[in-house]
Parts: structure tokens; sequence; C-alpha cells
């Protein structure tokens, strides 16, 4: 064809114009499956890059080959949503002289849209790409060998970076429409043997659960929401990723037909269960920024009332038409909350990094109501405590928290605990339910952190919220 | 009444977070012959220190005439249990020499005739003396069928409709009624049929039991279900609770409700029933206060 | 003293493995090291000073028991490496 972008990776990096400093950005559409960030990493390393700062939408296990790119100069700063796995250690422990830099996906979102943060190249992994660079997550010819659905994360990276590189491992005939990357912003086009593994897109965070006291939570909190007064026809959810805040969506579509209402529209990360409530017609619209699972992935590229945001769209707060602002009730879980309401849900109580911000800031502050789901106790880690180790998600955007010992509701809400009382509901004192925790596990230890900065967390405002210290 | 294993500390933790009325832990049948000594030490030690609110705390200990019997005795009732199950009872004289064991042990420590008993009753012989052994100690508070040994005795199956169970199940609800007691179904294992766990409970409801034995947390939600308080229950569980109060206006340690006095087990029923009524939309919870 | 174990390796629980030593030595492994392995090694050492012994070599796998547990199933490993029960026989 001419006026083809295809070139080979290498061709690509040259053409982009990288220099030594620069910042290239990622997304973390096939999650624990990614191949394409330690693909060019190590292709950077090899052309001899030196001091990039790695901009990703969010890193995993998966990306554990990081640390020798760290420890000999090519990646000297990062940024992400979040940390999982031996990199994370890694990096709690000090790896890296600069923080790293953590931002919820709305934030991240805005920080690229405002120019606060700058990306020189973006390196994208798409399912289809045509020679021009029309790009998706889903599967566009018989060959395809990937999908991971919604390219949300990836789409403010292809229309503010200076430079865009789609890796696609299905190049399929012009023109690949519709497309969420489009051409006019792509230079490059790489193809390469696989962009991701996608039966790895569910792995991590999801887990669904027969685990009696997930069921338990997830019943609370389905109760919380019938009886919140925002459960009316019309409404709008979104759900996190936990065993428990999964669960829910199956109590709520119970009650949902046995009144007759209907759910307006799912946002954010879009799982299996709400495809399921919207094809049986109780869910209208499912806005999707990514796709957590296959049947997610395969649902947004055959439905027309799926669809793809970017996650400008989806949670920015400078966006006054980011979808959020929509957003009736959200249910998100949680690492640790403390008295005060705050919620941490990035550094373990061991002080390690092991988890992302993801959505949580964003959904908690623009949604009418936020219910947090999560166990009081995990073995003998408390999760309701005096203060969170890392703050993520202030105190003051999130309503009600629900544990298997009980259901607190945030004293800035009195009509939100009136109307669950009214419901039969028992509700108690947050500071009661910390006072559980440390009666049945006693009291723990300070953390050992050092006095050395990992980790910097914004809040979606692009203020600085916390600080992350090195865990000895 | 829901069981846990009593070599399992994971489970006894938070047994109580799922609102079983009572809790069961087992040192007999799920505990292997090597970990009789360790079990029987987690749940001394899990009765001391745990927090199980109001939940009644059970321990089903093993036969007096095994090596482990009265150290069962001896650990559990030391540390404060509410009742011991006695398995696979048979005879009335079998229920007095656990008595006499409890009272040993009551003595030693000094909490003479805290501890009540439940037989299960698990054998032929076991039903046809099915008066005496609830008549055979005023410790009795209840008795309960044990359907896996007694249909193996009776040389049949379970089936989903319980044929099999119906003469055991009849005779101990009328045993207990004649005895004032309370009694107790077996258990339903297959956690994956829940249509037919609900008729089993549906049916012992209607024969007259006061509870269901289950091994689930999931179970407890469908017992509940069609176990909703009847209004008479409800206002004697509100006697029983207005009673509290008074004690405690008064400065009494000492509970009355029409001038008898009343236990803890009678108090901790009582709470439950308003619980439950109120969790089944029967009565709000202010009306429970 | 003979050397022997008591509990499993299952989440909730500790495995105890304790053996003839001179003096008192504790090894702990925990899933909750840097919150809880100072109180763990105390309620191990409680225990065994409760039991009367001070010369043992304890090795522990913790999996985020609690207190009660670790006395459990330190007084179990204690009883059958001594021979001598807590209970009347």
């Amino acid at each position: 064809m001419r006026n083809s972008k295809v070139v080979t990776l290498e061709e690509a990096i040259r053409r982009s114009g990288l220099k030594d400093g620069m910042t290239i950005s990622f997304h973390h559409h096939f999650r624990g499956g990614d191949k394409v960030v330690n693909m060019v990493v190590d292709k950077l390393a090899e052309m001899g890059f030196k001091n990039l700062h790695l901009a990703a939408s969010s890193l995993s296990d998966v990306h554990a080959p990081l640390i020798e790119h760290i420890k000999n100069g090519v990646i000297t700063r990062i940024s992400t949503s979040g940390l999982r796995g031996t990199l994370a250690d890694a990096i709690s422990h000090g790896l890296m002289d600069e923080p790293v830099i953590f931002r919820s996906h709305g934030g991240r979102g805005s920080a690229i849209a405002t120019g606060e943060l700058k990306i020189d190249v973006a390196f994208l992994g798409a399912s289809a790409c045509d020679e021009l660079g029309n790009a998706c997550g889903v599967p566009r010819s018989e060959n395809a060998k990937s999908i991971c659905g919604s390219l949300g994360y990836a789409l403010p990276d292809a229309r503010y970076a200076s430079h865009v590189v789609v890796l696609t491992d299905d190049l399929v005939a012009y023109p690949n429409l519709s497309a969420g990357i489009r051409a006019a912003d792509v230079e490059s086009v790489v193809v390469v043997d696989s962009v991701g593994d996608s039966s790895k897109i569910s792995a991590g965070a999801i887990r669904d659960s027969k685990n009696p006291r997930d069921i338990l939570l997830a019943k609370s909190a389905a109760k919380v929401v019938i009886n919140s007064g925002y459960f009316q026809d019309g409404f709008s959810i979104q759900t996190g990723t936990g065993g428990a805040s999964l669960a829910v969506v199956k109590y709520i579509r119970e009650e949902m037909i046995n009144r007759g209402i209907k759910a307006s529209f799912a946002l954010g990360g879009i799982t299996a269960h709400m495809v399921k409530l919207h094809e049986e017609g109780l869910i209208g619209r499912l806005i999707d920024v990514q796709s957590f699972d296959k049947v997610a992935a395969e649902s947004i590229g055959k439905d027309p009332s799926h669809v793809e945001v970017s996650s400008v769209e989806y949670a920015s707060g400078q966006h006054t038409g980011s979808a959020t602002h929509a957003l009736d009730i959200v249910i998100l879980s949680a690492l640790e909350v403390d008295i005060n309401f705050n919620v941490n849900v990035l550094v373990g109580s061991d002080g390690v990094i092991r988890g992302a911000i993801g959505g949580h800031q964003d959904t908690a502050a623009d949604s009418a109501l936020s219910i947090i789901v999560c166990p009081l106790l995990r073995g003998r880690i408390p999760c309701v405590v005096p203060k969170v180790t890392t703050l993520i998600t202030p105190g003051k955007s999130v309503d009600v928290v629900v544990t298997e010992y009980g259901i607190a509701v945030n004293p800035a809400r009195p009509e939100v605990a009136e109307k669950l009382r009214a419901a039969g509901l028992k509700l108690v004192d947050i500071k009661d339910l910390a006072a559980k925790a440390e009666s049945v596990i006693g009291k723990p230890d300070a953390l050992p952190f050092g006095d050395k900065v990992v980790g910097v967390v914004m809040n979606r405002d692009g203020s600085v919220l916390d600080k992350i210290y090195n865990i000895k | 009444m829901m069981f846990v294993p009593g070599n399992n500390p994971g489970m006894m933790a938070d047994a109580h977070i799922y609102g079983p009325d009572s809790i069961m832990l087992d040192l007999e049948d799920s505990v292997t012959m090597a970990e009789k000594d360790a079990a029987r030490l987690l749940v001394y030690n899990a009765l001391k220190s745990i927090d199980y609110g109001n939940t009644e705390m059970v321990v089903r200990i093993n036969p007096l005439s095994t090596p482990y019997g009265r150290k069962d005795v001896e650990a559990v009732v030391k540390a404060g249990v509410d009742v011991i199950r006695m398995p696979k009872t048979e005879t009335a004289a079998e229920v007095r020499e656990l008595e006499a064991e409890i009272l040993k042990v009551e003595e030693e420590i000094g909490a003479v005739g805290r501890t009540q008993i439940m037989a299960a009753i698990e054998s032929a012989l076991g039903i046809v003396n099915a008066y005496e052994i609830a008549t055979a100690s005023k410790r009795m508070m209840g008795i309960a069928l044990g359907a896996e040994d007694y249909s193996a005795n009776l040389k049949t199956n379970r089936t989903p409709g319980g044929a099999e169970l119906l003469l055991a199940r009849e005779t101990i609800v009328v045993a207990a009624r004649a005895a004032g007691i309370a009694c107790f179904d077996t258990v339903y294992s297959n956690l994956d049929d829940m249509e037919t766990f609900r008729k089993e409970v549906e049916l012992i409801k209607t024969l007259g039991f006061d509870g269901k034995s289950i091994i689930n947390p999931r179970q407890i939600e469908v017992v509940n279900s069609v176990f909703v308080p009847t209004e008479k229950e409800i206002n004697k569980a509100r006697a029983v609770i207005a009673g509290i109060k008074e004690a405690k206006a008064k400065g009494s340690g000492v509970i009355s409700v029409n001038g008898k006095m009343v236990d803890r087990p009678v108090v901790i029923r009582a709470e439950r029933t308003i619980a439950l009524a109120v969790a089944a939309g029967v009565i709000s919870e202010e009306e429970a206060l | 003293m003979k050397e022997a174990t008591a509990g499993t390796l299952e989440s909730g629980d500790i495995l105890i493995q304790i053996a003839p030593s001179k003096g008192l030595e504790i090894e702990l492994q925990s899933s909750v090291e840097a919150q809880f392995g100072r109180q763990i090694r105390e309620v191990i050492g409680e225990t065994l000073a409760g039991l009367g012994i001070k010369d043992a070599y304890v090795r522990a796998v913790d999996k985020g028991a609690l207190d009660c547990t670790i006395r459990a199933r330190v007084t179990a490993a204690a009883v059958r490496a001594t021979g001598e029960d807590v209970w009347k026989d």
C-alpha cells in the first residue's frame, strides 16, 4: 500500500526521534499477559538508550524484567497507576533513585491532556491495525492472535503523545474502522508475533469466589446498594475487581428483577457479569475503559451499545463531562480503610507496594455513593486501621464501608445512614471496627520504613497526596 | 448449629460472623486420631480467647469410652464451654457418666452447674432409649439426630426424601417435648443442592424440630428463612430481654421473667429470636429495642 | 525431650517444630513478620515458660495465626516432645 507506515521496531524507534531522558508510554490492557513493555524496553536497551522515563497506565508481575533495565540505567523514572510482584517489591526496597509517580486512571488522563505528563513516544499494543495505523483491541480478521477489548487507557497517549508507534500481532487491510486509535495520530506500525496473552487479561486482581466470607460481604454490600436511596430505575453503577465486589452484581441483579428496575449504564472495568446483565436488558449501556475478561472484550467488538471510552472521558476530574460525574453507585475494594474513611489500595500492610490506584480516587470522588467492601481481617492483617499506611482516596469521598463485622457509614452522610437503618441494617461506628480488629489480632508493630521516598501518590487534581518510603 | 472442625484454626477464628445460633467445634469425627491432642488444645484456647459474641458455643467431644473423652471434658469445661455435645449416645447411664465427669471438673474450678449437655443419638438403641436419654440429667438442654451413623446402623442409606429417618426424627421430637428440652436435626452435606436442603429444613420444621445442624455458612440463610420466629416466640423473647433490662436497672446479676430465674442460654436464644425476626423483616430494629 | 511437630501450613495456622537444645532459640518465618514477628516470638516464649521449658530449639512457620492458635500449637508440640500432657489421664 502507498504510504504504508509499517516498519521494524528498531526503525520505528529511530524514526521517532527518541533521545535519552525522554518519556515513553504504554497501556496495560493485556494486564498480566502484556508483552509490549518488555519487548520494547529490551530493544531500547539494546539500542543503547539511557535515562528514560517509563509512563505506563499500570505495571504488574509480568514486568519484573524492568528491574534489570533500572539497574543498568535504561529506565530511571516510572509513572504508573500500580505496581505488583517482584518489581514492586524491589522498588519498595529502594531500587530506584527517583520516586515512582502514582496517578489514578482519571488523573493520568488529565495529566496527559493538560501536558503535565508529556509523552514523547507512545508504544501501544493493538489486536488489529491497518497499515496506516487505525488500531483496536478486538479481532478484525480470521488471523487475529489476541483480544483485549477496550483500549481506553491508550487513547490519551495516542492523541497527545508527540510520536505514536502501534504494535500489532494482526496487520489487517485498510480501513480498520471504526477504531479507537486513529491513523491521523499514528506515525509507525510495527508487526510483532504477539502483543499479549489474552488468557491473562482476567488474571491478577480478579477473583470469582465461593468463599463464604466474600459471599457474606457481597450480600451486605448488595443490601446497602438496594436500600441506599440510589437504587431506582435508571440508576448507574460501577464495581471493582475484588471477589466480593464482583459477587455483589449477582445479588443486585436478583433485586433488579424483583422490583422491575433497570440501570441506565455500567461504567469502568467491564466484566462478564455486567455483560450478562446488559444482554438480559437490565443495563442499558456499558461504558468500557477496560475489558476485564474475554467475555467483555468480545462484547465490545460486536455490541454497539457497549462503548469504548478514553480514561479522560471515563474519569478525569478536570473534565466535567467525564462519565464518573454521572455515576450513582460505585463498589470498590480496599487494602486498608482508616477511622477517617481514608482508603489505601496501593501499599500492603507490610509496607510493600502491591496494588494500583486504578479508578479508585476518581470514582469515589465523583459518584453519588461510594461503597468500600473489604474484610475486617485478612488472616492476621487488619483492613480497618487507625491510620492508613498510604493515603490513596481521601475519606471525604468515601461514604460506606462494608465488612464482615458490620457496616459503617461516613458521618458526613447521615441521610444514607438513616435510610440503611430504616431498612433494618445494623450500622457500627468505624472506630469500633478498628477496635474490634485490634482486639482479635493485637496491635501491630510500626513498619520499618526508611527515609528514602520511593513513591509519590498524586491526587487526581495533580496535587501530592502522600509519599511512600522505602521499607527495610 | 454450625459444625466447625476442631483442628482448623482459620475456620474457628471467625465462624460467628455468619450468624449461626450456635457453633459446634468438633473434636470427634472431623479430627484424626493423631491430631486429637492438638485439636483439644486449639479448641480450649479458642474458647478462652475468641469473642464469639452471643453465639452459643458447643463442643462435640469424643466418647468417654475412648482415650480422649475425659481429657476433652476437662479441657472444654475449664475453657467455659456452654454445651458439651455427647456423640453416639445410647443409654441414660452414659449421660450420667458424662454428668459426673463434668461435675468433677466444675468442682475443681469452682463453677458447678455451668455446663450443659446435648446428646446426639446416632443408633437404633439410642432412638429406643430417647426419652430416658432426654431425661437423664438436668443439664440436658437438647437431643440431636446423627443421621449418617444411624442410617448405617439401620442397614440402609440416606435418601433425599428422608423416609429412612422419619421414625428417628419423630421419636426425637416427641422425647424432647416430653422432657421439655430442645431438639436438633442432622446435617445435610451436599452444598450444591440447596433445593433439597430447603425441603429437608421445611420438613423438619413441620415435624417440630427447634433447629438444623449445618456444615457450611452458605446453609444459614436457608435455615433462617424457614425458621422465621412466630409472634408467640417473639413476645416470649421480648419478656426475657425486658427482664435483662430490669435486672440491669436494679444492678442485679440475676435475671428473672414472671418470677422465674433464667440462665445464659435462655438469654442467648431470646436475643437470637429477636435478631432473626429483624433479619426476616417480621419486626423492625426499633421494635426490637 | 525429643523432636516433635504440631500445627499446619494452612492460612490462619502456625507450624511449630520443637527440638532439644541448650537455652531457648526461636526461628520464625511469618507472613506478618514486620507487624507481629516480635509478638509471635513473645507468645512462643511465654507459652514454653508456662510449661516449664527453658531449653528448646523452636522453628515456627506462621501463616497469620492468632495468639490463641500459637499458644495451642506450641503447647501441643511441647506435650508431644516431653510426653507430659497438660490434661489429666
